[in-house]
């Protein structure tokens, strides 16, 4: 537990590390990488197995003053929902390095830049300061630009500005919306604590305005609808493991920061803008499920996907009872590993031998013949993100349906359109990327070229994605039993009604 | 022996030996055939295992076996078997070799299709078995998998399609179920199917989903009903399966029609009829205008197909429709239904194993035609085969009999007693369903005159052989079952009357 702030040092000497090796040569850096990688997932696991639930919830790690004059602490602090999303944050960083093992351009920069974002995203998720919190927030954008902008793919300048834009601006509101309420409220420092403690001064007007605000930015980087268009387009333009790594933690970041800063801070202005919370959540599900049905291209089909799925977590959030934020915390993590299975598959296996996106080429190709690993991993994780039980996405999206069924039913049927959506959308590139029936080759045509085989590190990276999804699928416990005592604790009374789930 | 959790053997056994398949990806094709014959029996072994100590009179489950599973949602491993499961049960044993021996010819990669097969028969097993929502829906929906990727990969010209429409209508339905099961959940904390029967029973069930307002108890309701009627299919949900069960590869459609569609009325006997009676009851009359739409549009459209197995297909809406309209109208009825709906409801167990032989039979007597026409199942294709084949012309002749309702034969022995009953019940509707008996009379004959009669013609002009030793096999078990429930029905009702006569004494509102 103690050692949970090494994994944000770690994986910066693991960032530096990367780039000293990546001079002398490219497979030292990844195997530092790697190393690096390991041990940050290896010290959150073994925090996770040995965690101990407290009654208060967060336990602090450290605690020293940084900016006394504001009240500004280095304050570092870990509950059972922290410690489920670093849990994924590590493993999506082991799997991402082992599908970016063959990125030869500038390697050792690449492994620097992954590294430093995973970091940032450490600290986030450890941050018990909110202005601690935004500045890891900040830092963690920074190497996604540069990730997205010099290895990624189509439209990728575009991409990766919009991506930048979207994120800033949305962190931008939270930070006007943190200031305020630090100004008007008197708090003694930036502490999540001190703020909920300063909250509850606030007018009603004052908690609507600060909410919307703070949660408003924060659903930007979720991928809220109408907000999420930065989602599909970022996905899309960023190299196989950047885009692991975005849909599968950033986009959790987001939600992290709803459920950290903006539900326990202005459980008032939860209470006014949820409605419209929970109808602009399933509206995603279903909207974004909708256009990833027609999408042509493989990869926006995905990126679609991620938006779809996270609505799930933000009509979880909006539900605002133990157990849906139960089922949103577990949903993040669910997809996390899901996301970034699919897009292992889209952009490592699939892209980078066949070099192409498009489900009318792939069609004609009927890769499972060629490639059947890939199309198991497909299809296992295209089940998985079609809510099929046996897989996390099961148990989490139905704790979700049975909490948000006891704020706004509506909303929850409508969600289950999104489920039927889902499952159509995800069939049809199933159908179309691997089992297209290829036709008969104009006569005189080059014979088609064969594939490379699948190679051992995006085995070793599938079946560890596999492997969570299934375990957590058949016992979502382990994660549960993280979770649900963390949204007991007194900070959620407020928001979460501390009830009886 | 009960001891051994025999009903997780039961299930995993299959899956065990498709994980086999699954590791061993050089194996040969007569090899992998093999293995998946004898895992795929091993449901009947254990099945006779489980009938030997199985106490049809005992009340509630047997071979119960329920360990925690997820605690966070109240949810059980939960395995247990009553007569209705036993039935089903042995339906599976029967037509899963069956299914796999009729495949035998099969060539395009014959390890991959055993090994769908075997994860397919596991699943539905675990359907007829499972007592708690999570467990039991997991197996329903793992059960589309294999059926999507066998009729798919193997399936005819617009397999593609059919499958892609099979998959989404079932899940479209299973979506609203899920829906359903998590506002009963939400009002009673439990998805354990005998505790919820229990509140069924004495109306609490009714009166805690009343708390969730408005018109969303319905809508539980509606959502579960959906799910089910779906799979079954009822009419007007039935548009998913013509071009599925036609497109499947023959086993697979053996199967399909044989097991699969049980899961659906399985479905309304075990889990919507126990849980919501006074609603089934307050919406049994309209009910049961739909399930007599699937009896008698199923026998008319089954008339007007010149595909056969489009024919068949169709005609599998009218038969299993029979056991919905049986379900229904001791339903639609209040107060205990006495003796009329006794026999309603063993007819319609019955109904459900009996079509599962004679509609699996039927499949692959057109399967066979397919083999030997290089694809061709017009009914115009074929003319005078019985001269030519006249193994094949007398077992499929039997089939059609036993499927259209012979005396002596099986399939008459379950419609008799759902007319019976109905006829108590409500009997207009045993009136309107004769129509369906009409329609299904004319079809089967011309199917056999035109195919089997008259001069040799079409894809028969130029010879057509009798069945092969393997073709024997698969058929000649399902001929001689026909014939033994035909005669000796109470070997099945045996296994479940007690549990018939409880439902009506205790179901019924």
């Amino acid at each position: 537990m103690n050692a949970l702030p090494c994994t944000i040092y770690v994986s910066f000497a693991g960032a530096a590390a990367a780039l000293a090796l990546g001079r002398r040569s490219p497979t030292a850096a990844r195997v530092g990488a790697l190393v690096s990688a390991l041990l940050a997932w290896g010290i959150t696991l073994v925090a996770a197995f040995r965690f101990v639930p407290r009654p208060e919830g967060l336990q602090t790690l450290v605690d020293t003053p940084w900016i006394p004059q504001m009240g500004i602490h280095y304050h570092l602090a870990a509950d059972g929902i922290s410690l489920t999303l670093m849990v994924l944050t590590g493993l999506a960083a082991v799997a991402g390095i082992l599908f970016s093992w063959n990125v030869v351009e500038r390697t050792g920069e690449f492994f620097a830049f992954y590294l430093a974002l995973i970091g940032g995203v450490f600290g986030v998720f450890l941050s018990a300061d909110a202005f601690l919190f935004f500045v890891f927030y900040e830092i963690a954008i920074v190497p996604k630009y540069f990730l997205i902008s010099i290895w990624g793919s189509t439209n990728r300048e575009y991409g990766a500005m919009k991506l930048v834009l979207y994120s800033f601006a949305g962190s931008a509101l939270v930070l006007a919306g943190l200031l305020w309420a630090y100004a008007a409220g008197g708090a003694q420092s930036f502490a999540i604590s001190d703020l909920a403690m300063a909250a509850t001064r606030f007018t009603h007007a004052e908690q609507v305005g600060m909410f919307g605000l703070v949660f408003l930015g924060f659903g930007v980087l979720a991928g809220m609808f109408p907000f999420h268009t930065w989602a599909p387009t970022g996905h899309v333009a960023a190299p196989t493991a950047a885009s692991m790594l975005l849909a599968g933690v950033v986009m959790k970041l987001g939600a992290y920061g709803c459920l950290r800063i903006a539900l326990p801070l202005f459980p008032t202005g939860l209470l006014f803008w949820q409605p419209m919370i929970a109808w602009l959540a399933v509206i995603g599900i279903v909207y974004a499920g909708l256009i990833a049905l027609v999408q042509e291209d493989f990869k926006f089909v995905i990126g679609y996907s991620s938006v779809s799925h996270m609505g799930f977590v933000i009509l979880g959030l909006a539900a605002a009872n133990v157990r849906a934020v139960s089922g949103a915390v577990l949903q993040m993590f669910s997809h996390g590993v899901i996301a970034g299975l699919l897009f292992a598959v889209v952009g490592r296996m699939v892209y980078d031998r066949t070099h192409t996106r498009k489900l009318a080429d792939l069609r004609q190709m009927s890769l499972y013949k060629q490639i059947p690993f890939a199309a198991t991993v497909f299809v296992l994780a295209g089940l998985a993100s079609m809510g099929m039980p046996g897989f996390s996405g099961f148990p989490a999206e139905l704790t979700i349906l049975i909490g948000a069924w006891q704020t706004s039913p509506w909303c929850t049927a409508v969600a289950a359109v999104g489920v039927l959506v889902a499952a159509a959308f995800t069939l049809r590139v199933i159908q179309a990327s691997f089992f297209g029936t290829a036709k008969q080759p104009p006569a005189g045509a080059a014979p088609p070229v064969a594939l490379p085989p699948i190679t051992l590190p995006e085995k070793c990276g599938a079946l560890l994605l596999i492997g969570a999804t299934i375990l957590i699928g058949l016992k979502p416990d382990l994660l549960l039993d993280l979770i649900r005592p963390a949204l007991q604790a007194p900070l959620f009374q407020a928001a979460l009604g501390g009830g009886a789930p | 022996m009960s001891n051994y959790p025999l009903l997780s053997l039961i299930v995993l056994t299959p899956w065990a030996g498709g994980l086999l398949l699954a590791l061993l990806p050089k194996i040969g094709a007569g090899a992998s055939r093999t293995i998946a014959l004898v895992f795929s029996l091993s449901t009947l072994g254990l099945a006779a295992l489980v009938l030997a100590s199985f106490d049809a009179a005992a009340p509630g489950y047997q071979f119960v076996e329920r360990r925690d599973w997820i605690a966070s949602l109240n949810v059980h491993y939960y395995l247990g078997l009553d007569g209705l499961s036993l039935l089903l049960v042995l339906l599976t044993g029967i037509i899963a070799p069956v299914g796999l021996l009729a495949s035998w010819r099969q060539t395009r990669d014959p390890r991959f299709f055993s090994l769908l097969f075997l994860v397919l028969q596991g699943s539905a097993l675990g359907v007829f078995l499972a007592l708690d929502f999570v467990p039991w829906f997991l197996f329903w929906e793992l059960s589309l998998v294999p059926a999507y990727f066998l009729i798919k990969l193997w399936g005819g010209a617009g397999a593609s399609r059919a499958a892609y429409q099979f998959v989404i209508y079932t899940i479209g339905g299973s979506a609203f179920m899920l829906l359903g099961f998590a506002g009963i959940f939400l009002t009673t904390g439990t998805l354990d199917f005998p505790t919820l029967a229990r509140l069924g029973a004495d109306g609490s069930l009714a009166l805690r989903l009343s708390d969730l307002g408005g018109f969303w108890p319905t809508a539980v309701f509606l959502g579960v009903f959906i799910g089910l009627a779906v799979k079954v299919p009822l009419f007007p949900f039935h548009t998913w399966l013509p071009s599925a069960y036609a497109e499947a590869p023959t086993g697979a459609s053996m199967f399909l029609t044989g097991v699969m569609s049980k899961m659906g009325v399985y479905g309304f006997i075990r889990i919507l009829w126990p849980l919501f009676p006074a609603k089934l009851h307050a919406l049994a009359p309209g009910l049961i205008w739909l399930a007599l739409g699937g009896v008698v549009l199923g026998a008319f459209a089954a008339m007007r197909q010149t595909d056969l197995k489009r024919m068949v297909a169709y005609s599998s809406i009218n038969h299993v429709s029979y056991c919905l309209l049986a379900l229904f109208a001791v339903a639609s009825v209040p107060g205990p239904g006495g003796q009329a709906a006794a026999s309603a409801l063993s007819g319609s167990l019955l109904q459900m194993f009996n079509h599962g032989l004679s509609a699996a039979a039927l499949f692959f007597c057109v399967g066979v035609l397919e083999a030997r026409s290089g694809g061709l199942r017009g009914i115009g294709d074929f003319g005078g085969v019985r001269s030519l084949a006249p193994l094949f012309a007398g077992l499929c002749g039997i089939s059609m009999f036993s499927s259209l309702g012979l005396p002596g034969l099986n399939g008459f022995v379950g419609e008799f007693l759902i007319f019976r009953g109905v006829w108590g019940l409500v009997p207009w509707a045993a009136a309107l369903s004769c129509l369906g008996l009409f329609a299904t009379a004319y079809f089967l004959l011309t199917f056999w005159q035109k195919v089997f009669h008259g001069p040799k013609a079409g894809a028969a002009a130029n010879g057509f052989g009798d069945l092969t030793g393997v073709e024997l096999l698969t058929l000649v078990p399902l001929v001689v079952l026909m014939f033994a429930f035909g005669v000796l029905p109470q070997i099945l009702t045996g296994l479940f009357n007690p549990l018939v006569t409880t439902w009506v004494n205790h179901l019924t509102p």
